[in-house]
């Protein structure tokens, strides 16, 4: 059978591009770059052939590579994407390119180290993204731990160590429950493949008590909440952003967080229905808290990155909101706002960057009327600021909206408390765009500032415009994410439908990864029917 | 049919006049600058003339005229087009828009002459056109909420035009944030109703909305929730109480801002949304209620502020809430074609008023205060004599466009179906007010003696270019209302006629709202419909004897009276007795401090929910759960686990390498377990 090798393709490339840099001279800075560089262009122009072969009529697994690796335990080399995890390794390889752009001059010590572990990162990211062997995604998981980890400790700034170790320790934390869970959960169905589980559990071949559910759900869900980060697990962010270098925290922002929530969608969901229909109501108010209280902290920042950093705990509260919210208008918004706040935040922290190499500082009071000497990127920086508040017409607004509304259908309150957040985030960015760029220059240095060069123009300008295409075009991207959201919820139902009944009816299809809408007992469409239907609450008097 | 075909050309032209302006113009001459913007807006105005001429040749059926473009969003079933239309109340506020918004785009070359940044304000202001025009032209609520934000994006960068000053950047930040804070509840409001019709196109929550029963008493039902809601933004963007705080600052932008965005079109935003969802609003009397109630409440708090402020702009912007507050108050007694009628005289009198104050700012070189200037008449004749138009307009002295549309709000809130005696009292009440402080503010500005030192400012007429403008203007602002004015003598209002259509769709010609509903209901609403029009008829007729004596009594009717007596006393304060507003300052200086500092709410707000807000957030939030509570755990484990294990190894050694051994170290670890458990 002829397998596409493009995922796999798109995970090696990166480690192939790094042991070409090892083989550069130590000092050859400059074709460490280029070459790095060339690399993840190329990465991401063969990404772009994802959009080809994928079909966005299926919620199944697309492009699938299977591979026996270890025969006992049965650890699968097994591949494939959906709607949810196509963009996000669309984002991984768009973002890196950026990564590498940023860092340009302002990484001086160990540069091709640096570049090394840049690479290896992206080939740890897109392998989280695409493993469907559980073993095989926690391996990527902790591939991509490290290089964050040095990027951090090594390239960082002043209280580099201490935000490391608090990266690692928060992470590591989630990491030991999510293997025990992944082992518990080999132990009760004899697999490691995710396809094969699903079915396992959607066809009650395997059947979890209730509380063995809960307890699987919780270790699952308590290491992709702290990666997110949820509130009251999320104090790693902060530290780590603050020191890490530009590099790092548009990776860490732009698609470590994502894989919080990425797992959230790919296994809490699916796996353990009921927990999680379960738990949404405690869920959703963590995630609303940490809505609002991560846009009331960030407003009273003295520290730009710092009040970037806990805008994400922010922007990623509507994305756990919209899981949670079951509903398919909502899980498309969550997977929208997971994009477009890569987009967003990251080029905010590019922006920040672009300071912090000018200044070496992040204190807000250091900077003021930058706009005076430095007018272009006053303008593309207020662009990026109102991508991220949500302003219509460009990304963020389109998540954000889908979000509320699907959350709207679920619970009227919690798009309410959570729509606060809209007004927040105005207040956050616009107060510190004010102090920061606003105003007459206060500190003699920054009068004679240069205004962005063409390559950080270059970065900017390209960020904005993908931002505009971003929120005028959707569809482009919800319609390919439709059909898996349908699945998604689908399956959910499903799986609560056959506990209900007790017993598998016999004549299912072999694999769980049938197209959405597809031959669904009659009980589980007319659920699955009620999410997408409107409900008759006409007036009554 | 092309214009009606190809919509989107009226928001392409000023959309491109802006990018252009926005990537080149940095490095452009100004005659190049405003070629580019003047140019784009006249091409817009020219379009929208073109596309108004194409509907007035539509059949009333094919009334709404709706065009998709194109699936902006789609997830599920929801999906939002970017979808325009065009009925009577979309040409006349695209009229309006870009009419006053071209005369203003001219004015701004000879304003804008000498300052800085040139390329951004055209730039901007070509924006705002461009989100304005979607806001009126939208077939949608989602796309409606574009232009509303976006709208509210430009007035944002507008106000904050001189960026350098700080008051200008935080009247800017003020301006986005109140208006979000009503934007809350009409995001809110769209979820409602989506959910409850499953739709947000206009077309199909108006079909189903027109069958649903009128929610009369409590239990209010959704329709009422969805118009508070929506309401909540209209309070925000039209500036009525309590989130009317942000517009008085927002006098910190170049003043034809002031007048295009503050003034004549965007601050109307809600005042249109009310009238776009009528169908909701007819249907939710107490909603109605309290749409007329906070217009009448603004339209008279509002003037009584205006009474004491020194600063011509600052009168001018209390004035324009409290004409807000009029317009809301028509919409509310369901006089929806009046409040509408107001929007448009008020677009053109407002907005000449801001323009002579801005050509007076001009003259004066700067100077804002009203206590510096004082007769000007004679040295800047075209201004004074086109403000004195305007202030005769505003404060509703017959003949003058201000005196129809106000008089035919005050009337429905009197007589009408709705009518309301209390909202009538304060828009009476109003009326008197906003006679004197207009009449005060022409009189301190252009009678009496100059109080400026005439050796230092060297007063001048401003040039042709904003000359014309105002001119025009002054026209539209005499002349703008005599379209009602057979209603006087019991004829026909041309105005409310040529919206009927929108506003009372059965009587009116176009059976939309019933378009799709079964063939029985239609034949029950055409029998309504026609009961309605007869006992219009009969109503009319009855009118007919009553309006005899009611040419006579509309003429002197309690509002002129009112308009007259503010007028006298204005006149007896500024320039008879100069010396009586200084004592009655004095002898009542109480109040007079309270009004001077406008009820001190910017204060109360900042004290009650600004203040505690960012205490709490550092104090408690990040100071205290943050650092303290969570961090001091985390430490505490850590520091724990640290003396365990401190024998072993030194944590804390500082050295990088012998963490990363350690993590490598942690990882195999793992591993080993993982493989061992799985045996």
């Amino acid at each position: 059978m002829g397998q596409n090798h493009l995922l796999s393709v798109l995970i090696f490339l990166p480690l192939v591009g790094s042991l070409a840099v090892l083989l550069l001279g130590r000092d050859d800075h400059e074709w460490v770059r280029r070459l790095a560089l060339a690399t993840s262009i190329a990465e991401f122009v063969i990404s772009l052939f994802l959009l080809r072969g994928f079909d966005m009529g299926s919620g199944a697994y697309q492009l699938e590579e299977f591979h026996r690796w270890i025969s006992s335990p049965p650890i699968h080399y097994h591949l494939g994407i959906d709607g949810i995890s196509l963009f996000l390794v669309l984002l991984s390889t768009f973002l890196t390119p950026f990564a590498i752009l940023c860092s340009w001059t302002s990484i001086h010590v160990r540069v091709k180290e640096f570049f090394i572990m840049l690479l290896v990162l992206e080939t740890g990211m897109i392998g989280v993204f695409v493993a469907l062997d559980l073993f095989l995604f926690f391996l990527f998981w902790e591939v991509m731990l490290l290089p964050m980890y040095f990027l951090i400790g090594i390239w960082g700034h002043d209280r580099k160590i201490y935000a490391a170790l608090k990266f690692i320790l928060y992470t590591m934390a989630g990491s030991i429950l999510m293997l025990v869970a992944i082992v518990w959960l080999y132990g009760l169905t004899g697999s490691f493949d995710l396809p094969e589980i699903q079915m396992k559990l959607q066809r009650s071949i395997v059947m979890l008590p209730a509380g063995t559910e809960l307890l699987l759900f919780g270790a699952f869900f308590l290491a992709f909440a702290i990666k997110v980060p949820i509130f009251p697990v999320h104090t790693w962010l902060p530290d780590a952003h603050t020191e890490a270098p530009t590099a790092g925290s548009v990776i860490l922002a732009g698609v470590l967080l994502k894989m919080g929530t990425y797992g959230m969608l790919r296994f809490c969901l699916p796996l353990f229905p009921d927990a999680a229909h379960r738990m949404a109501p405690y869920i959703a108010v963590l995630a609303i808290i940490g809505i609002i209280y991560g846009a009331l902290v960030a407003t009273v920042q003295h520290d730009l990155k710092r009040l970037v950093a806990y805008t994400s705990i922010s922007h990623l509260g509507f994305v756990v909101l919209g899981i949670f919210a079951f509903s398919n208008i909502s899980i498309q918004g969550a997977i929208y706002q997971m994009l477009s706040h890569g987009i967003s935040t990251g080029g905010l922290f590019l922006a920040v960057g672009m300071l912090y190499d000018r200044r070496h500082t992040h204190e807000i009071k250091e900077f003021g009327g930058l706009a005076t000497p430095m007018p272009v990127f006053a303008s593309l920086f207020l662009f990026i600021c109102f991508s991220s508040l949500a302003l219509p017409l460009l990304n963020g607004f389109v998540g954000e909206f889908l979000i509320l509304t699907g959350t709207w259908q679920r619970h009227a309150s919690w798009a309410a408390w959570a729509a606060t957040g809209s007004i927040l985030s105005a207040v956050y960015l616009l107060w510190a765009y004010q102090r920061v760029v606003w105003g007459e220059v206060t500190v003699e240095k920054n009068k004679t500032l240069p205004d962005a060069s063409t390559r950080e123009r270059l970065i900017l300008a390209l960020i904005c415009l993908l931002a505009l295409f971003m929120g005028v075009a959707s569809p482009l991207f919800t319609r390919r994410m439709e059909a898996t959201s349908q699945n998604l919820l689908q399956q959910m139902q499903r799986n609560r439908a056959y506990d209900a009944r007790g017993a598998a009816p016999a004549g299912m299809p072999e694999h769980c990864d049938m197209p959405a809408m597809a031959a669904a007992p009659a009980l589980a469409s007319a659920q699955v029917a009620r999410h997408d239907s409107v409900p008759e609450r006409r007036a009554q008097n | 049919m092309f214009i009606l075909k190809h919509l989107w050309i009226i928001l392409a032209l000023p959309f491109t006049g802006s990018a252009v302006n926005f990537i080149f113009g940095r490095k452009w001459p100004k005659k190049a600058v405003d070629s580019v913007g003047i140019g784009s807006v006249s091409l817009t105005f020219l379009a929208v003339l073109e596309a108004v001429r194409e509907f007035l040749q539509l059949g009333a059926n094919q009334i709404p005229w709706v065009k998709n473009y194109y699936t902006w969003i789609t997830a599920g079933n929801f999906r939002v087009n970017f979808e325009l239309q065009v009925d009577q109340l979309t040409v006349v506020m695209m009229l309006v828009v870009a009419g006053v918004g071209l005369l203003i785009h001219i004015y701004s070359s000879g304003y804008m002459a000498h300052e800085g940044g040139y390329y951004r304000f055209f730039a901007e202001i070509n924006l705002f056109m461009f989100f304005m025009l979607t806001l009126v032209m939208a077939a949608n609520l989602v796309l409606m909420f574009v232009g509303w934000e976006g709208v509210g994006l430009c007035s944002y960068l507008l106000i904050g035009f001189y960026f350098r000053k700080k008051s200008a950047a935080d009247a800017g930040k003020k301006a986005f944030i109140t208006t979000r804070i009503g934007d809350l509840g009409f995001m809110l409001g769209i979820f409602l109703t989506f959910w409850t019709f499953g739709s947000i196109d206009y077309a199909a929550i108006f079909r189903q909305a027109a069958q649903m029963p009128i929610e009369k008493a409590a239990p209010y039902g959704v329709l009422t929730s969805i118009c508070l809601l929506l309401f909540a933004g209209a309070v925000g963007k039209s500036a009525q109480l309590p989130l009317y705080v942000w517009l008085p600052d927002a006098m910190e932008g170049p003043t034809p801002v002031s007048a295009l965005i503050h003034a004549a079109t965007m601050v109307t935003a809600g005042v249109y949304m009310v009238a776009r969802m009528h169908v909701f609003y007819s249907k939710a009397p107490a909603a109605m209620l309290v749409v007329a109630t906070i217009g009448a409440l603004t339209a008279f708090y509002a003037a009584t502020i205006g009474l004491v402020q020194t600063d011509i702009k600052k009168v001018l912007a209390y004035s324009t809430i409290s004409q807000l507050g009029y317009m809301f108050l028509g919409c509310g007694v369901g006089a929806y074609a009046a409040g509408i009628f107001h929007l448009m005289t008020h677009a053109f009198f407002k907005g000449l008023l801001f323009l002579a104050a801005g050509s007076v700012i001009h003259a004066m070189g700067g100077q804002q205060d009203m206590r510096e200037m004082g007769g000007l008449r004679r040295k800047i004749p075209w201004t004074y004599w086109t403000m004195f138009a305007a202030t005769l307009a505003i404060a509703g002295i017959p003949g003058f466009s201000g005196f129809f549309s106000k008089d035919e709000i005050l009337e429905a809130a009197q007589s009408g179906p709705n009518a309301n005696t209390w909202l009538w009292v304060l828009g009476i009440l109003g009326a008197l007010l906003t006679s004197f402080y207009m009449f005060r503010l022409l009189f301190l500005t252009f009678f009496g003696k100059a109080r400026y030192d005439e050796r230092k400012v060297h007063v001048h007429e401003s040039p042709a270019n904003m000359l014309a403008p105002l001119v025009i203007l002054a026209v539209l602002a005499v002349g703008g209302g005599w379209v009602a004015a057979p209603r006087l003598v019991g004829g026909v209002d041309h105005f409310e006629h040529f919206l009927a259509p929108v506003f009372h769709p059965r009587t009116g010609g176009t059976l939309s709202a019933v378009i799709g509903a079964s063939p029985e209901e239609v034949a029950r609403q055409m029998d309504e419909a026609k009961a309605k029009a007869l006992t219009a008829e009969a109503a009319e007729k009855e009118e007919e004897h009553a309006e005899q004596p009611g040419l006579a009594g509309s003429l002197l009717g309690i509002p002129v009276i009112v308009a007259l007596i503010g007028l006298a006393t204005a006149w007896w304060f500024y320039i008879k007795s100069p010396q009586t507003p200084k004592n009655l300052a004095k002898s009542l200086s109480g109040p007079y401090k309270l009004l001077l500092n406008k009820y001190y709410v910017d204060e109360i707000y900042g004290f009650l929910i600004v203040r505690p807000l960012l205490w709490i957030s550092a104090n408690v939030l990040w100071h205290g759960v943050d650092e303290g509570a969570i961090d001091g755990a985390v430490n505490g484990v850590a520091s724990a686990a640290r003396e365990v294990g401190g024998r072993v190894r030194h944590l804390q050694s500082g050295n990088t390498r012998s963490y990363a051994t350690w993590v490598v170290i942690g990882a195999v670890a793992f591993t080993t377990f993982f493989l061992w458990m799985v045996r």
